[in-house]
């Protein structure tokens, strides 16, 4: 027997948690027809029955029945208490994180997701995570208030700037799921969306191998890619205006004059160097110390595949 | 049936001016001078709530910034001349204490009596203003200003707030201040002109409870943001 | 009994030629300055019918926009606005004021035997302050109107470039109407009574209007300084809201709530007071569990005080507050099942009339029940987790607020439309009408309960593809719903030049206003009325 009678109210169930979720929303909601037939069905009936012919002629008067008036409000009492507990427990029974989740910082802003994973991966607007292991999201927001919404889990939680809120979860269902934005943002806030893809633990580990991207994604891309989610874009143009740092555009094979009198033609190694190790050599009429260094937050492959971007920029 | 319909000798459609014996302040719709006084003091008296009410919120984002940033607040309250607050609320007790006789001289049929505690009362109102005119003038020269507009010196990131809710909290109470200056004044010219007796007073009774509030909420103001530590 | 019972033909005669509150004094002039509490009434009425249209054109714009994914005939910034001034002009500009300012004004004096309200000076500069705020909130449609969403969340409110202070100014200067009219009404009760009419043989309305004026002169004053600390956010950069600068938004979420909670109930008591009336006449029987419904109304007012928290559950606030928050929102809900049990008891054995008021009543019972039912998802605490800021939110709000108070207010406004006009609607057209707007709400928002658990976030311009069968149904129940109200205001404009002439009893109601001439005289009553019994006794 299905338990769920009322499956197509409700999304996906991507968790044990929104089994059970699921189930007291299903009770309130046989609860509250039993209610609503109760009342609605005895008002019609009398409508069809007393209905008034003629002048009102012998109508009983009465005002009151003590014993009628206290069963009426002591039921529903005993019955609200009974649906509070159950809500309290479920919600609170989903509130700490498993010691062994996997922590994943979430940083809204207008108006979109960004996803950062422990070892420095990050994603914009899609998200993996392994089926079956606990998930903890750490949130905050640059801007305004938002709010983080994974129907198919039943959680939902608020993105503040200053402070942050957490959520987790532990997903059952592989294949991808629906991120919300539920917190009115402004003009954007109908398109902050992200995507939830709960992997297979194969999978999911592949993935988070290659960058946050699928493996066989060509390395211009995935470049393309880094280039923003790992933040190059604040100091780097590729249009060639100047910003923090000098533009990316036609960087590929340029001779840069290096402070203290030397020039080196960009290369390889050159690249490999200014991302892991960016003091060794400043481009001249830049300051030194700006850059932060990439060491240990890019892979091989991800600094390849900076490499193959860059020289798309002519 | 619920209701008896009394025919009366009042046929008020027909004549609506005919209250002969009824004096001339009460209004038509009352019955009697005792239903209109009971009616206007519970009218003030739920004003009055409304009153706490509004400061009671501006009270709860003090309390509420405050505790988030003690050092901030701290830093604040040192800028404040606790000289020219205590005169300020003597000057206001005072006030209190004149109007509160002004009432009952209304109530006594002592006209000049009630012209002069009113007077007296307004002059301590005019004192309290002037005086905080020097303060808020002398934090406009410091830079000492809400929010965005604030300038000066300062050690602990988040004095603005406390500035922001400074001029808030008093400037609101000074409107206050000025509202019930206009209502005195109101009495005085009535009184002035003799409206007022041992039979009918409520007007001065109410400004006088309207002026006590605007007291008390100095009273909880002063404190709040002059001494506590 | 002691008097005559006066049935519905045999006084039409009577008040053809007499004097009565319309032409007692003639002019514009004499309305603009008028003191009269009926006159006060029905400005308040004209205003509020306005103010209701222009918030209805908004949400029909809004429904049609949705009625497919992406753009259809707006573009998301001015989407946000038409929502945000729909929100705010249906609850600032109509619903508080609807019943309460409106009927209430007319009646209230009327129904304790008064001749006015305690203070009818204050009664018209409440009306004037109302004109002034909802110029306010208005014009801030012409300087780039408001988009923050009628509940005016910081920091988006104090960051965005659109009329925020005009839209915000307008409620709070709408807010000191409501208290005045608060205040005025609590006096009015406590003192004006008529000779005989003790607490408990006042009508059920006035109490209803006793527990919405408590709620209105508590509450109002803190949603007051809550806007002057978001106007002073926003001028001055205060800091107290922005996380930036050292503040806590969340505190103006608490600080919001705790009026925006009981204003709920200002908005649902006046509902529930004209049900309470229109239940016993049309039933011919006296109202069962007087006693229950009066205190549940105080009941309301007084627990409705301690809940807001329970919009928000996902907003970071603690676990503690949260779990405190849910238990007393349940509390608060017990109350007005008593009411809904009282109301069906009533029309046990009664000799039940089906007139166009009395399908209103009706309506409101069934869709009042939806809502408030639907109110217990959204308090149990893991469940509104998952409905907080969906659809089924909005499907929740409307039950109650449309298909509640504004329900009951159209159904008051038929019961005492011939008091008030001397004039009798089209019965027929009225009982189409009404059957038009019953099925278009169906329509319109029991889609979006389902729409809302499936995960539809409210306040979104554009959506997901899946959700488009649901939204092009519930557009088309708008325009249902609206061919209704068009009807509506046909038949009863149309009324006003050619309805037959009302008697002063249409309904045969016991209660005092029902023995006065309709329309009333410019005092109301031609002798001193005195209650002898309770306000609900009919004869067998
Ligand atoms: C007229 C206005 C009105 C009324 C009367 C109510 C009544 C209730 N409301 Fe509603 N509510 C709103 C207007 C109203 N609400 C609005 C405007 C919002 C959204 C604001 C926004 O975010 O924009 C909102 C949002 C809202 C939320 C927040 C949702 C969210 O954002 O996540 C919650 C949560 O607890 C809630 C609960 C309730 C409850 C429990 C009642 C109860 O009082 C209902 C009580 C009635 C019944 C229960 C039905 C009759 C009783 C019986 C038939 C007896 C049997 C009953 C039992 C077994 C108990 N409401
Ligand atoms: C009293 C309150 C009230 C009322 C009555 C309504 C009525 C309606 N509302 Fe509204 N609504 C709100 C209060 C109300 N709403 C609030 C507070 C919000 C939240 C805003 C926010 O998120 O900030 C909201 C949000 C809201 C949304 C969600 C928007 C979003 O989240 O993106 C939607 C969408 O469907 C909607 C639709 C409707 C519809 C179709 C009606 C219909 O019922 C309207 C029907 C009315 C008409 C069609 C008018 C026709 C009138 C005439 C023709 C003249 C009549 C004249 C005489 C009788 C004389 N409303
Ligand atoms: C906080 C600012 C900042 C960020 C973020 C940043 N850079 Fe730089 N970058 C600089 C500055 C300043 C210089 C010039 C000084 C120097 O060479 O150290 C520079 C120089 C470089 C150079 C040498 C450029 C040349 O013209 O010779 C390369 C290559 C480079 N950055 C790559 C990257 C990549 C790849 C990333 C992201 C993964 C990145 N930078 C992120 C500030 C930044
Ligand atoms: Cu971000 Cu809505
Ligand atoms: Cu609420």
């Amino acid at each position: 027997m299905n338990m769920f009678l009322l499956a197509p109210f409700m999304p996906l169930q991507g968790s044990e948690y929104a089994k059970s979720v699921d189930l007291l929303y299903e009770f309130i909601f046989w609860l509250g027809v039993v209610f609503f037939i109760g009342i609605v069905g005895s008002m019609a009936y009398f409508v069809f029955k007393y209905k008034r012919v003629g002048e009102p002629r012998n109508i009983p008067q009465f005002s009151h029945n003590f014993a009628l008036e206290v069963t009426w409000s002591v039921i529903p009492l005993i019955i609200v208490i009974v649906i509070f507990f159950w809500g309290f427990d479920s919600y609170m029974s989903n509130r700490i994180a498993p010691n062994d989740s996997l922590e994943i910082k979430v940083y809204a802003k207008k108006w979109q997701w960004e996803f950062e994973y422990p070892d420095g991966t990050r994603t914009l607007g899609e998200f993996h995570v392994p089926k079956d292991k606990p998930v903890k999201l750490i949130m905050s927001s640059d801007d305004v208030i938002h709010s983080f919404f994974l129907p198919t889990m039943r959680q939902k939680m608020d993105v503040l700037p200053g402070r942050y809120t957490t959520l987790w979860f532990q997903p059952t269902v592989e294949g991808k799921h629906q991120v919300f934005c539920t917190e009115y943002c402004g003009d954007g806030h109908s398109e902050m969306m992200a995507e939830l893809t709960v992997d297979s633990q194969d999978k999911y580990k592949e993935w988070i191998e290659n960058g946050g991207l699928d493996k066989d994604t060509p390395l211009d891309q995935l470049g393309a890619r880094l280039y923003k989610s790992r933040n190059c874009n604040t100091c780097h143009s590729i249009d060639g205006t100047r910003i923090q740092g000098p533009t990316f555009k036609g960087i590929w094979g340029r001779t840069e004059r290096i402070t203290g009198g030397t020039t080196v033609v960009v290369d390889e190694n050159y690249v490999r160097e200014s991302v892991m190790d960016p003091n060794a050599k400043v481009v001249e009429g830049y300051e030194r110390g700006v850059m932060p260094t990439y060491k240990g937050l890019l892979k091989d492959r991800e600094v390849n595949a900076i490499i193959e971007y860059m020289k798309t920029l002519k | 049936m619920s209701t008896a319909i009394h025919g009366t000798s009042h046929g008020h459609s027909q004549d609506h001016h005919g209250h002969h014996d009824h004096p001339e302040y009460l209004q038509h719709h009352f019955s009697d001078a005792e239903q209109q006084v009971e009616a206007s003091k519970l009218g003030m008296w739920l004003f009055l709530v409304t009153e706490v009410l509004l400061f009671g919120g501006l009270f709860v984002a003090f309390a509420a910034m405050r505790s988030l940033h003690y050092e901030s607040f701290h830093e604040g309250h040192e800028h404040l001349s606790k000289t020219l607050g205590i005169i300020n609320t003597v000057v206001l007790i005072l006030s209190s204490f004149t109007m509160a006789l002004g009432v009952h001289a209304s109530q006594t049929n002592q006209k000049k009596k009630l012209i002069n505690y009113l007077v007296v009362t307004l002059l301590c109102a005019l004192t309290f203003l002037v005086i905080k005119y020097f303060e808020y003038s002398e934090k406009f020269h410091h830079g000492l200003l809400p929010g965005r507009y604030f300038t000066a010196h300062h050690e602990n990131p988040h004095v603005s707030i406390f500035f922001g809710l400074y001029f808030l909290m008093t400037g609101l109470h000074g409107i206050h201040i000025i509202a019930g200056m206009s209502a005195i004044g109101w009495v005085l010219w009535r009184a002035i002109k003799g409206h007022f007796n041992s039979e009918y007073y409520t007007p001065v009774e109410n400004v006088g409870l309207y002026w006590h509030l605007v007291d008390l909420v100095w009273i909880y103001l002063f404190p709040l943001l002059y001494l506590l530590p | 009994m002691s008097t005559k019972y006066v049935d519905s033909v045999s006084s039409v005669e009577s008040t053809a030629h007499s004097e009565n509150y319309i032409n007692a004094k003639k002019g514009l002039m004499s309305w603009i300055v008028t003191l009269d509490h009926k006159r006060i009434g029905v400005m308040y009425l004209g205003s509020i019918l306005f103010a209701f249209m222009l918030g209805g054109l908004m949400a029909l714009l809004v429904r049609l926009e949705l009625i497919a994914p992406g753009r259809t005939i707006m573009g998301p910034k001015t989407y946000n606005q038409v929502f945000t001034l729909h929100g705010a002009i249906m609850v600032f500009l109509f619903i508080i004021p609807s019943i309460p300012a409106a009927l209430g004004n007319f009646m209230l004096p009327i129904l304790l035997g008064a001749k006015d309200v305690a203070f009818p000076r204050l009664n018209l500069a409440s009306y004037y302050i109302y004109v002034v705020g909802a110029i306010f909130c208005v014009a801030s449609l012409l300087m780039g109107a408001a988009d923050t969403g009628w509940t005016f969340y910081t920091p988006y409110s104090t960051t965005t470039g659109t009329s925020v202070v005009s839209m915000t100014l307008g409620a709070f200067i709408l807010g000191f109407s409501s208290i005045f009219t608060g205040l005025n009404f609590i006096a009015t009760i406590h003192k004006l009574r008529a000779p005989g009419m003790t607490w408990g043989k006042m009508p059920l309305f006035c109490w209803g209007m006793y527990a919405t004026s408590v709620i209105q002169v508590i509450a109002t004053p803190v949603l007051g300084i809550t806007l002057l600390l978001l106007i002073m956010e926003k001028v001055l950069g205060v800091g107290i809201f922005d996380a930036k600068l050292g503040g806590d938004p969340v505190l103006y979420q608490h600080f919001f709530w705790f009026y925006s909670h009981p204003a709920v109930y200002i908005m649902i008591l006046p509902g529930m007071a004209i049900i309470s009336e229109i239940i016993p006449v049309f039933s011919h029987k006296t109202i069962f569990g007087y006693r229950a419904i009066a205190l549940s109304s105080v009941a309301i007012a007084i627990i409705g005080f301690l809940v807001w928290g329970h919009h928000m559950f996902t907003s970071g606030q603690s676990e503690l507050a949260g779990m405190i928050f849910s238990f007393l929102t349940f509390l608060v809900a017990i109350p007005s099942g008593i009411k809904v049990f009282n109301w069906v008891a009533t029309m046990y054995k009664g000799s039940i009339s089906l007139n166009t008021p009395m399908l209103y009543a009706l309506a409101f019972l069934f869709l009042f029940t939806i809502g408030g039912l639907t109110g217990l998802f959204l308090g149990t605490l893991s469940v509104d987790v998952h409905l907080h800021d969906t659809y089924f939110v909005v499907a929740h709000f409307h039950y109650v607020m449309m298909g509640g108070t504004v329900i009951a207010f159209f159904g008051g406004l038929h019961y005492w439309w011939p008091k008030i006009t001397g004039r009798m609607y089209s019965e027929s057209l009225a009982k189409i009408a009404c059957a038009l707007t019953f099925i278009g709400f169906n329509v319109t928002f029991l889609t979006q309960f389902v729409l809302g658990s499936r995960g539809m976030p409210r306040r979104y311009y554009n959506y997901v593809d899946q959700f488009q069968p649901l939204h092009a149904f519930s557009t088309v129940g708008s325009w249902i719903l609206g061919l209704g109200f068009l009807l509506m205001a046909f038949y009863l404009l149309a009324s006003l030049k050619t309805g037959k002439k009302a008697s002063d009893n249409p309904w045969g109601g016991v209660t005092f206003e029902w023995q006065t001439p309709s329309p009333p005289p410019e005092h109301n009553f031609n002798y001193v009325p005195v209650a002898t019994h309770g306000p609900y006794e009919y004869k067998s």
